[in-house]
């Protein structure tokens, strides 16, 4: 198996490798993924969103669908981890006597972690509310809040953090992202423009329909953000306790 | 020899995610383990994001953020910019292969939980018994 597995992948190499030849330089700047949409984007984005970080620009209001149905995706995701995992019985787990048992107080990492970790969260928020002039946004800023609720149970227990952030609440949070994202649509539709044509939020908000775009953009960041962040945290809450929520890494 | 040299050069970034690509296709089919599966997935995901990322690159272009000049007139030149688009597609796949390592994770302590082993081989026996 695994000689034919080599021969395979060796002549699918030299297939891919030799088909480079097609594929224009390095770093041209006349190749074709830079030369159709992407002018477009850089040259009338700023006009029409008022937003210099032409990714967030994109992510948000250009491709807003696409990223809607990220969101959902994650969600899904963290719906079927638990599906797969959860247990109601007290079964015997196998995987339990591998983890260390904690004996006594972890005093400097306990410290470092209080240090750490609201410097963390509002760092997370400034990269999600930030987006739109420096490098960040929804995924950034909801992985790093996400994270630092990780390092909270790492650090003292996964009891602690899931009284801290318990898990009904988490999955609100799941959701509750996605119908913000899915609700700034719908109020868009309701104004009488496109799904997440932000422009239709302009007479709500009082402001241009350049303006409105700007803050939709936001809206809709900070949905991805809160959803991100919750599936993290769900993500490592049934992945690290194996599903029963007893005891974790 | 020379212009062999050349030709790698001028498209080295397809060569490293390729050969990337074919180190996690590798450990995807070849590997008994199937956490060592999971590794090679991730490697293999990981190749076509910096395929993606690469080809977004231009000369003499900066971060795809808009400038101003100091009278506050933004500098709007496609050329001053990276391609955003590829960035904004990755930063996506980048959270949605997340959320796929973690399904595969799940789906893998429940492999352990039933068979007891995570070893292609063993489960395949187990399940014959």
């Amino acid at each position: 198996m695994k000689p034919f597995a080599r021969i395979i992948l060796f002549l699918c190499a030299v297939m891919m490798l030799t088909a480079t030849v097609d594929l224009p330089d390095w770093a041209d700047p006349g190749s074709p993924a830079s030369t159709h949409l992407s002018p477009g984007f850089i040259e009338q984005g700023y006009h029409e969103t008022a937003t210099p970080n032409v990714v967030t620009a994109v992510l948000a209001d250009y491709r807003s669908y696409d990223t809607l149905f990220e969101s959902v995706v994650v969600f899904a995701a963290s719906l079927v981890v638990m599906l797969v995992l959860r247990r109601t019985s007290t079964g015997t787990s196998r995987i339990k006597h591998f983890r260390p048992k904690r004996e006594g107080r972890d005093t400097i990492l306990r410290g470092a972690a209080q240090s750490i970790i609201p410097v963390m969260q509002i760092f997370a928020l400034y990269v999600l509310f930030h987006g739109h002039y420096s490098p960040g946004g929804g995924f950034q800023g909801g992985v790093i809040f996400g994270a630092s609720f990780i390092l909270l149970s790492l650090c003292y227990s996964l009891k602690f953090a899931m009284q801290r952030f318990k898990e009904k609440m988490v999955l609100i949070c799941c959701a509750c992202g996605a119908l913000l994202y899915a609700g700034i649509g719908a109020v868009c539709l309701a104004m009488g423009w496109n799904f997440l044509g932000y422009a239709g939020l302009a007479g709500l908000l009082g402001v241009t329909d350049v303006m409105a775009r700007s803050h939709g953009i936001l809206a809709v960041e900070a949905g991805v953000g809160i959803t991100v962040m919750a599936v993290m945290v769900s993500l490592y809450y049934d992945l690290a306790s194996g599903g029963d929520m007893e005891e974790g890494l | 020899m020379d212009e062999f040299f050349f030709f790698i050069v001028a498209k080295y970034n397809y060569w490293a995610s390729l050969i990337l690509l074919f180190i996690g296709l590798y450990g995807m089919i070849a590997k008994n383990n199937l956490m060592k599966k999971i590794i090679g997935m991730v490697i293999f995901q990981t190749a076509i994001l910096i395929f993606f990322v690469s080809i977004g690159v231009k000369w003499g272009a900066s971060v795809p953020i808009i400038r101003f000049f100091p009278d506050k007139q933004p500098l709007l030149d496609a050329t001053a910019y990276a391609n955003p688009l590829p960035h904004v597609l990755i930063l996506t796949a980048i959270v949605v292969g997340v959320a796929v390592l973690g399904v595969a994770l799940a789906i893998l302590q429940n492999i352990q939980r039933i068979h007891g082993t995570i070893e292609e081989d063993e489960i395949l026996e187990d399940m014959r018994k």
